[in-house]
């Protein structure tokens, strides 16, 4: 039935419009796979020109580098303690700042109270203010709490952080559900709090997933505060993590390049699973006639 | 239900915030606790000295251009490329994973890398230009110190690590329209263009305005990217509002006059977020 509508112009339009997207994507990815080539190139490749854009021989020289392989090397990179420290910090703060932005997003999406425009304001405002900002301030404050160095209080911070943005895209996610499907349910005999759990927050999926995938990110992500309130390697993650690669005057790309391998693979995997939740549609012909 | 998020916020960024406005009242040095005084008479020193600061104003100005230009850029691709993905009938899934790439790499990340590829004697760009012939060994590109070549490698990093954003909000606003308005169109024999000047757009202004607001806020306190790639140099021509501001209260130890600094920024931006609200909260009443 289906197929029999579909004429020969529109197929070919849609054949032109996926490979125009799979073009763009693949220009968009080309520094992130010129990095991940970078890991496992050999040292006389990296800053090579003309440049070498296939490597000639793949080595896992960087990453044994990395783990203490080598045994002519005297330090070695603490890569296990960033990843446990990111994970936990990443994973707690995501989890908090979604649940705690989700309830705030519903009542501003669909209730009325003082102060309901000041305090979106406020949510804002709170954006404007970059981690250097914040850094100092907040070190004077963690140092009299003792919360320096430690994952919990790296991990409050984040939740703070995500907070506005994850309460703006579910407060946005809230409105385009149909005010009528609440009521609906209100009149089928839910209260408030079993509307939200049964109906709105099942349809706001998409946002919740988009607002968890933006809270990891931005967490696992973040330099400024970490760099300034995680002083030893039990607590920094792997951002600061990056600078064992740095030395005064050189950088050790490769090196670099391989950290920054083994960072995103957690990343991306976060984003696989969430990502499936963002589906068309949910709403679909749930109010006809 | 506002009450965790709230007390999450006052502690993280509303101690902080009073804090540094109180030292921004202060002569205060990091590395002399004893300067930590507030003195009426010298409460307003920091800022007659920023307003007399040239390097402020180079720093504001280049912070205007700098949002400008990357926003609207990136507002322009995403829009263009949601409405491409949106359409996309096989792989949708694959390619938003695809999309999502850029994101998952770290602002400092990002900005070590565009900072190498950049690199003016051994980095990717010129090495390319070098073999291709286009420029020869000798004249290879200061990409990262000419005027306005850094500002435009910054630009071009920003605009490549946060593009996916600015699509995937605005593509998963147009994923929740409804569909029935489409089906609609497609009866009264709208062509596709109609379509998206006139159901897309006009439904889509919420999530635009959303997009944009949180954008132009992040744009606005740039920092890791330009901290990596330039510093603020050379000589200033790349330093923006934050990375002036954070130069002088941790590098500089002048915690006060950072302070200040920082105050006079967030009131700008205070200005600024008002105005985007406002139209927000207008995209909300046409709806």
């Amino acid at each position: 039935m289906i197929a029999s509508r579909v004429s020969p112009h529109r197929r070919l339009n849609s054949i032109i419009i996926n490979s125009f997207a799979w073009l763009i994507l693949i220009a968009l990815a080309l520094p992130a796979v010129w990095i991940i080539l970078t890991a496992f190139r050999s040292n006389s490749e990296i800053n090579a020109s003309p440049p070498v854009w296939i490597p000639r021989e793949i080595t896992f020289e960087a990453f044994g580098n990395m783990f203490g392989l080598n045994p002519n090397l005297q330090q070695r990179v603490a890569v296990e303690a960033y990843m446990f420290n990111s994970l936990f910090v990443a994973l707690s703060s995501t989890v908090v700042s979604v649940a705690a932005g989700t309830l705030a997003g519903y009542a501003f999406s669909r209730f009325k109270f003082r102060f309901h425009t000041a305090a979106f304001l406020m949510l804002m405002l709170s954006r404007t203010v970059p981690g250097v900002a914040l850094s100092l301030p907040l070190f004077l404050l963690f140092t009299r709490l003792g919360w320096t160095n430690s994952l919990v209080g790296l991990s409050f911070v984040y939740v703070a952080i995500n907070i506005p943005f994850a309460i703006w895209l579910m407060d946005g996610f809230f409105r385009q559900i149909p005010r009528d499907l609440t009521e609906a349910a209100y009149i089928d005999g839910c209260g408030y709090w079993s509307a939200f759990w049964r109906v709105d927050l099942p349809l706001a999926l998409p946002g919740l997933a988009t607002a968890a995938i933006f809270a990891f990110l931005a967490s696992w992500n973040e330099f400024q505060i970490v760099s300034v309130l995680a002083r030893n390697n039990a607590s920094k993650t792997f951002p600061p993590g990056l600078f064992t690669f740095t030395e005064q005057f050189t950088i050790d790309w490769r090196g670099m390049c391989a950290m920054s391998v083994l960072m995103m693979i957690p990343a991306i995997i976060f984003v696989i699973l969430t990502q499936r939740n963002l589906v068309r549609g949910l709403t679909f012909g749930a109010i006809k006639g | 239900m506002l009450l965790p998020s709230f007390v999450f916020i006052i502690i993280v960024t509303g101690f902080p915030l009073l804090y540094s406005l109180y030292v921004s009242f202060t002569p205060y040095e990091l590395l002399k606790p004893n300067s930590l005084i507030f003195e009426l008479p010298k409460a307003l020193n920091n800022y007659t000295r920023l307003l007399n600061d040239p390097v402020f104003w180079k720093s504001l100005g280049n912070t205007i251009i700098f949002l400008t230009v990357t926003v609207n850029l990136e507002y322009f691709l995403a829009l263009g490329l949601s409405q491409l993905l949106a359409q996309v009938t096989r792989g949708q899934a694959i390619m938003r994973t695809m999309l999502m790439i850029p994101m998952m790499f770290a602002p400092i990340l990002v900005g070590f890398q565009f900072r190498w590829f950049f690199n003016s004697n051994l980095g990717l760009v010129n090495n390319a230009l070098v073999s291709l012939g286009i420029i020869g060994e000798q004249t290879r590109i200061a990409w990262l110190v000419d005027e306005p070549l850094g500002m435009i490698c910054i630009i071009i990093a920003t605009i490549w690590m946060n593009l996916p954003v600015m699509t995937i909000i605005l593509l998963a606003g147009t994923l929740s329209l409804p569909q029935e308005t489409y089906e609609a169109a497609d009866v009264d024999g709208a062509s596709a263009w109609q379509k998206f000047r006139f159901i897309t757009l006009p439904l889509l202004a919420p999530f635009t305005y959303i997009a944009l607001t949180i954008r132009s806020l992040d744009v606005a306190r740039a920092f890791d990217i330009v901290r990596i790639m330039t510093d603020g140099g050379p000589a200033r021509r790349t330093e923006l509002i934050w990375t002036y501001a954070g130069r002088l209260a941790i590098e500089d130890t002048k915690f006060g006059l950072g302070s200040a600094m920082s105050w006079i920024t967030v009131i700008i931006s205070v200005g600024f977020t008002v105005y985007l609200f406002r139209q927000l909260v207008k995209s909300r009443i046409v709806e």
